[in-house]
């Protein structure tokens, strides 16, 4: 292990959730490189190897279409999410890029306080690291098939 | 026996109390889902070999789904004859028999019970009287039907065949969409803060679309204004709407100030590549939803194309399971294409997360008002097919035959 690459990722991560947690969602696509790619899978279609994703994003201007669209065109009510990480594994693959597992929970606020165990699983991700660390590759498989009502604000 | 009193006003009126009622929901369950209507069971494609099934639901009731060694379809109650307990846990596989893990009694694939063990006791002593007969408590077995790949199933025996069910009105829509062998690509649940019928009723409801889901005019997927239309079925128990491939360039929500036009800053996608469709079925039809009565629909949204199957779990709460799949032939190209038009659909769809957000606002607009109703005049009083989708005629065509089915 190493502890300066470790509290890199782990840096990261936490940047990530703070950014969705306080509603930055503009700043959600920076988080990623240029083709970045983003995809929100279940535990079962991974394990059945089938390809159908919550949501997918390839490249930060799909990311970008993704706000714009919760921002100007779906219809929501007021919520937002907790996110807990933990249990943060990394490897170093080379010179510039590493591979982090982690754990996750979101507990999603609705404006009148009700508040779910929204959803729950791991992020696959690959890093490409450098001044400013992003992802290359973020991959959310949710533990649960099932989403109340809807997924509005990303994982 | 329900005694409600539907408003006078007859089928433009929908009272909320058919929302909120746990006696309505009971009832429904006997005379809908377990009585003469066909329910969505899984795709053919679900089942891809001899003794292979599936576990899925109609209304309530668990029911297991299978293919047997000789390749027949047959689907039946997931309950023991003994005390109940569920027969078969898993999601989905293969099974020579189906054991009850309680007291492993055994099953085949028509849903026959097998074996009970020891019921001849052991050694003599203990088992079963000779005249016991545990076959009296058997799961139920439906009538199981397949229609281009999609498997129904009814317990009723007076159901007529599922063909005369679904009517010559809907069913070449349905070939259309299932016209090669398909391929799941995945499934996932989306959980309904509502009752089951308020999100068929959305399904149904032509004049929503383009007004609730705004990322459809914006981008001028789906407007009112494009050339489309609305099939019902003869006894308005099914529909299917569809909009044509042709761009809207006209301004009837601008003039009229709708919130889901664009407004003075047109609004486009910087990867426009997630809408680009293939006019793989020959028609240049963009969108056709189909829904058949009581709890299924087709979805065909440019290339992804999707089973969604309606799981009443009480008053207020309904599962959606979708399925989306492509054809078995599909290159690669049409693979990724359907992939990344599945950020349209399902929980996280640009279109179609709002409908489950729309839903339960009804749900809760409605809690202190079961008396009060729906009004429901889009496009007059009738039922029945036309080319304007500015109606609620598929709307008023589900509770015509609700009311029919539950004698209200």
């Amino acid at each position: 292990m190493e502890p300066q690459l470790q509290a890199v990722v782990e840096r990261l991560h936490a940047r990530y959730v703070h950014a969705l947690d306080a509603d930055r969602l503009e700043d959600w696509p920076q988080f990623f490189t240029e083709n970045g790619t983003y995809r929100i899978t279940t535990a079962e279609n991974e394990e059945r190897g089938l390809p159908l994703p919550v949501l997918y994003a390839e490249g930060r201007a799909m990311l970008r279409d993704r706000v714009a669209s919760l921002r100007h065109a779906n219809i929501y009510e007021p919520q937002r999410y907790r996110h807990l990480v933990s249990s943060i594994l990394v490897e170093r693959l080379d010179e510039q890029s590493a591979s982090s597992v982690a754990n996750f929970l979101v507990v999603r606020i609705m404006q009148d306080g009700a508040n779910l165990l929204f959803a729950s699983g791991r992020y696959l991700d690959r890093i490409a690291l450098g001044p400013e660390p992003r992802y290359a590759e973020r991959i959310v498989v949710c533990d649960s098939r099932r989403f109340d009502t809807l997924l509005a604000i990303p994982l | 026996m329900l005694h409600r009193s539907w408003p006078p006003e007859g089928v433009t009126r929908v009272p909320y109390w058919v929302y909120q009622d746990e006696a309505v929901y009971r009832e429904e369950q006997e005379r809908i889902w377990r009585g003469a209507a066909w329910s969505y069971l899984c795709l053919e494609a679900e089942l891809p070999g001899p003794q292979s099934f599936v576990t899925t639901f109609v209304g309530d009731m668990p029911v297991v789904v299978t293919r047997d060694a000789q390749g027949a379809l047959h689907a039946w109650e997931n309950r023991c004859a003994h005390r109940g307990a569920l027969i078969c846990m898993q999601p989905r596989g293969r099974a020579e028999r189906f054991a009850c893990i309680y007291h492993n009694w055994v099953y085949d694939h028509e849903g026959n019970l097998a074996t009970v063990a020891f019921r001849r006791g052991i050694a003599g002593k203990g088992g079963m009287p000779a005249e016991a007969r545990p076959e009296t408590q058997a799961p139920k077995k439906l009538r199981v039907a397949s229609v281009h790949g999609l498997v129904f199933g009814t317990l009723s025996a007076a159901a007529p065949a599922l063909e005369d069910y679904i009517g010559p009105e809907i069913l070449p829509r349905i070939r259309r969409v299932m016209k090669k062998p398909v391929k799941v690509l995945g499934t996932y649940t989306q959980v309904l803060p509502n009752n089951w019928k308020l999100y068929m009723d959305n399904v149904k409801d032509t004049y929503h679309a383009s007004l609730l889901h705004v990322f459809f005019t914006r981008f001028r997927i789906n407007r009112l204004t494009q050339k489309g239309g609305v099939f019902v079925s003869g006894d308005g128990a099914h529909h299917c709407t569809y909009t044509e491939m042709v761009e809207d360039t006209g301004d009837a929500y601008e003039k009229d100030g709708m919130r889901s036009a664009g407004g003075s800053n047109d609004f486009r996608l910087e990867a426009p590549e997630l809408l680009e469709q293939v006019d793989e079925l020959g028609d240049r039809v963009s969108i056709q939803i189909l829904s058949l009565f009581p709890g299924f629909v087709l979805h065909q949204i440019r290339n992804s194309l999707a089973a969604r199957q309606v799981v009443p779990k009480g008053v207020e709460r309904t599962e959606l399971h979708w399925t989306l799949f492509g054809f078995e032939d599909d290159d690669e190209a049409m693979q990724r294409r359907r992939i990344l038009q599945s950020n349209l659909v399902g929980p996280a769809g640009y279109i179609s997360m709002e409908d489950g957000a729309a839903t339960g606002f009804v749900q809760r607009g409605t809690a202190g008002s079961p008396e009060r109703a729906s009004v429901i005049e889009m496009g007059g009083s009738s039922i029945g097919s036309g080319d304007s989708r500015v109606t609620e005629t598929a709307v008023r065509g589900l509770w015509q035959t609700w009311r029919r089915y539950m004698s209200l």
